[in-house]
């Protein structure tokens, strides 16, 4: 089966690297220098900028899919599926909480949780499409679970052997989360795919409108590239393989099929520039706090 | 419209942090040891033990449970949305975690509930299709909308307080699954009482705009909270209804107009030192009695809003209705895989740990 | 939140006979409603902390055991509740009838002599 998003007709980077085992590329150059900026508040350091810019694309990843989940309270399927979305968006809240303070420390700008959340505008988020797009139906969402946390458990595998401690204490802490949120989208994907013939064609199609907004997770944009010679970051690239193998696997297991590249893909979501959905989302999420300049709530 | 021991208005901020609570936990407590009298359903009742669902019981004792249950249950559920709908526009992310831990912990009450029901011997199912139908009723105070964020604090403050005052006394309530079910609820409800008063304390202390939200807030939620306890079951109003029956029964244990007093003694205390005003021209403290003085209820309004004509009675349902129908096909394709896959033992239904 | 605050209008009874003795414990399976086909009930037990028993703590719908344990974490150990739990098809479960009451557990109710506290023994004799 070929990935998804192997083929390159576009600006970004396609993905050529063999699959590595990313923790063990991510302590080996763990030594190579020190951190810039971290714990300090005077200013940033040289390198801090891209090196924040690549921790706000995680913790903007996690807080956009934590606003698009929390629209599934009430309206699941099944009152224990509101329940269980609900936890899922806890604990994608709790990580982008987790490092937002620590972002502020390392950008010199001191901000708080808040400040990023709810005073940044469009273009200051780093987050992928992926996680901004509009809330569909539950095969959609389940196919965008699937995706999201089958890279985040790459990732936070990854990044609990990263030379910054903070960041793999986060990535420890999330890594439980995450798997349990694959476990969740698994289970739903064989469901669906295998279950009925309207289940199995929801499910297929949900697999194909999520496939243009995979490739973004992948790209090794600048910021990455940075932070993972740093040895704190890892490269997104080096995800890509074992992600898909994951997909690939429940994918298989429900029946269906891992659809084959896709003729658009989205872009420029850690460049700030996001799809139509992204407006509205923070019109929404933003708006009492903005509607009352230095309030505390 | 269920009862709760005297409380102390300056002291807990909500019933179930008061003694009530502990003694109905350990009354719970209590009751796990041996049966000393036999099967006979008014025996079990004369001394005060609980009926479990095999027991034999009256037809009507069973009915009015599941009538209750089920709507204590559909009022958790449709309780979800006047909040529900201000996660994604919370202020800040704590409020926004708390608010959906909040919102989760309303849908497991519901469950808890539905599961209680259950051993009555009626299908959730069931129970939602009358909901939806409109043929069982859910609280009236959801059929009001949330028009600011300080609603999200006065939902918490005065319904919830209400709520638990409501539901402490039914954790003694004379059906186990019910009373079991009761006492997980009003240990989790603590903390949205809680909130609720938190998010108003702090707008009080906030910017003058976010004072007039929550003064505005306590306006439109005061008069409904009070209404929450349902109409006088005292005196004349006592006679025909249903409050005596459930009392014999130990499904009620306090009038309607007990606990709304209870309620009343506690809150007004709580306003004073949020600096609000509640809007009532009436409400003064009455030595003579020792509780306040309150004004009349606007009962026409309350046969109104519980007859179908309130601000959001058709939005609730539509959005529970729709939510419940577009699940339809996921619901089926699980059942689907269940019957292709039947083995159970091929994945273990365990956690942690083997069942051995 | 709640509060029962519905005065005693609403459903009447449910449409099938009362169930006093048939169904099973520890909840009564009922007639699924017309139309869509319920998920089955489960019975939830967890063990709330290493040394404990595991406890029946309530029951939920689930279509298979995968999902069931599933929703039994999210619904019944919210805030840690739970070190472990088991999921049990409520249809599983064989219970013993309030009926049988009497000839299933009174005839304990004499064999005092099971109990350590029948024995006389003089006071001073230490490890007993």
């Amino acid at each position: 089966m070929s990935a998804p998003m192997s083929s390159s007709d576009t600006g970004t980077t396609p993905v050529t690297e063999p699959v590595t085992d990313p923790a063990t590329s991510a302590s080996e150059s763990a030594e190579r220098e020190p951190l810039p900026g971290a714990a300090e508040n005077t200013g940033a350091a040289p390198g801090a900028k891209p090196y924040a810019a690549y921790l706000l694309g995680l913790a903007d990843d996690a807080m956009v899919y934590a606003q698009r989940l929390g629209e599934w309270m009430t309206n699941a399927p099944q009152i224990e599926e509101d329940m269980a979305l609900g936890n899922v968006a806890l604990d994608l809240l709790g990580q982008a909480r987790g490092l937002y303070p620590y972002i502020g420390s390392i950008d010199g700008t001191g901000r708080g949780e808040d400040d990023y959340a709810m005073q940044r505008d469009e273009r200051e988020w780093r987050n992928v499409h992926l996680v901004e797009q509009e809330r569909g139906d539950f095969a959609d969402e389940m196919a965008r679970l699937l995706w999201f946390s089958a890279y985040q458990v790459e990732l936070h595998t990854a990044l609990t052997g990263s030379s910054d401690d903070v960041v793999a204490g986060v990535a420890g802490k999330a890594l439980k989360e995450v798997r349990y949120h694959l476990d969740h989208a698994s289970l739903w994907v064989v469901r669906l795919g295998d279950g009925t013939d309207e289940s199995h064609r929801r499910m297929q199609a949900a697999l194909e409108r999520v496939l243009p907004h995979l490739a973004e997770l992948f790209d090794d944009d600048e910021a990455s590239v940075l932070a993972a010679d740093l040895g704190a970051g890892v490269l997104p690239s080096t995800l890509h393989d074992p992600v898909v193998a994951r997909v690939a696997r429940v994918v298989e297991q429900g029946t269906l099929t891992l659809p084959d590249g896709s003729r658009w893909r989205s872009r420029g979501g850690r460049a700030g520039i996001h799809s139509r959905p992204m407006g509205s989302l923070l019109a929404e999420m933003q708006h009492i706090a903005r509607s009352h300049p230095g309030a505390t709530w | 419209m269920y009862g709760n021991d005297v409380i102390d208005p300056n002291e807990p901020l909500n019933a179930a942090e008061t003694d009530a609570y502990d003694a109905a936990a350990e009354h719970d407590d209590q009751r796990g040891g041996r049966d000393t009298v036999g099967g006979d359903f008014d025996a079990l009742l004369a001394a005060d033990q609980r009926i479990e669902p095999r027991d034999e019981m009256p037809e009507k004792y069973r009915e009015t449970l599941i009538r209750q249950i089920a709507q204590h249950a559909h009022s958790e559920i449709i309780g979800m949305q006047p909040e529900g709908n201000w996660i994604t526009r919370a202020p800040s992310l704590r409020r926004k975690a708390i608010l959906i831990a909040k919102v989760q912990d309303e849908a497991g009450h519901g469950l808890y509930l539905y599961s209680a029901a259950e051993t009555l011997g009626i299908d959730r199912q069931e129970l939602l299709d009358r909901l939806h139908d409109g043929k069982q009723k859910y609280s009236s105070i959801f059929n009001y909308p949330t028009l600011t964020w300080a609603d999200c604090g006065a939902i918490g403050w005065l319904v919830d307080g209400a709520a638990i005052m409501n539901q402490v006394p039914l954790c003694r309530c004379s059906y186990g699954p019910y009373a079991r079910a009761m006492i997980r609820v009003c240990k989790e409800e603590s903390f949205h009482q809680r909130q609720g008063f938190e998010i108003l304390w702090t707008l009080m202390r906030g910017t003058e705009s976010q004072q007039a939200m929550a003064q505005d807030a306590a306006d439109r939620w005061w008069w409904p909270a009070l209404a929450m306890f349902g109409p006088p079951d005292t005196g004349e109003a006592a006679k025909g209804g249903h409050t005596e029956q459930s009392m014999a029964w130990g499904i009620k244990r306090f009038s309607n107009d007990d606990l709304r007093q209870k309620f009343v003694d506690m809150t007004v205390p709580q306003a004073q030192k949020l600096g609000l005003t509640l809007p009532d021209p009436d409400l003064r403290w009455n030595e003579e009695r020792g509780h306040w003085d309150f004004g009349e209820i606007d009962w026409d309004e309350f046969w109104q809003v519980l007859r179908g004509d309130g601000p959001c009675n058709a939005e609730r349902i539509e959005h529970r209705s729709r939510a419940h129908d577009e699940g339809a096909w996921v619901r089926e394709a699980a059942n689907a895989y269940a019957a292709k896959h039947p083995s159970p033992s091929t994945s273990p239904s365990t956690s942690q740990e083997s069942a051995a | 939140m709640s509060g029962a605050t519905t005065p005693t209008t609403g459903a009447g009874a449910p449409s099938e006979p009362a169930r006093t003795h048939q169904p099973a414990a520890p909840a009564a399976p009922a007639a699924p409603p017309q139309g869509e086909r319920s998920w089955p009930l489960w019975e939830v037990f967890v063990r709330g902390k290493r040394g404990l028993s595991h406890v029946h703590v309530g029951s939920l719908h689930a279509p298979d055991a995968e999902l069931a344990l599933r929703n039994a974490r999210d619904v019944y150990t919210r805030r840690q509740e739970g070190v472990s739990i088991w999921v049990v098809r409520a249809d599983d479960v064989t219970a013993s009838s309030p009926s049988e009451k009497d000839s299933f557990f009174d005839p304990a109710g004499d064999k005092i002599y099971r109990h350590p506290t029948f024995y006389d023994v003089p006071e001073d004799v230490e490890y007993l």
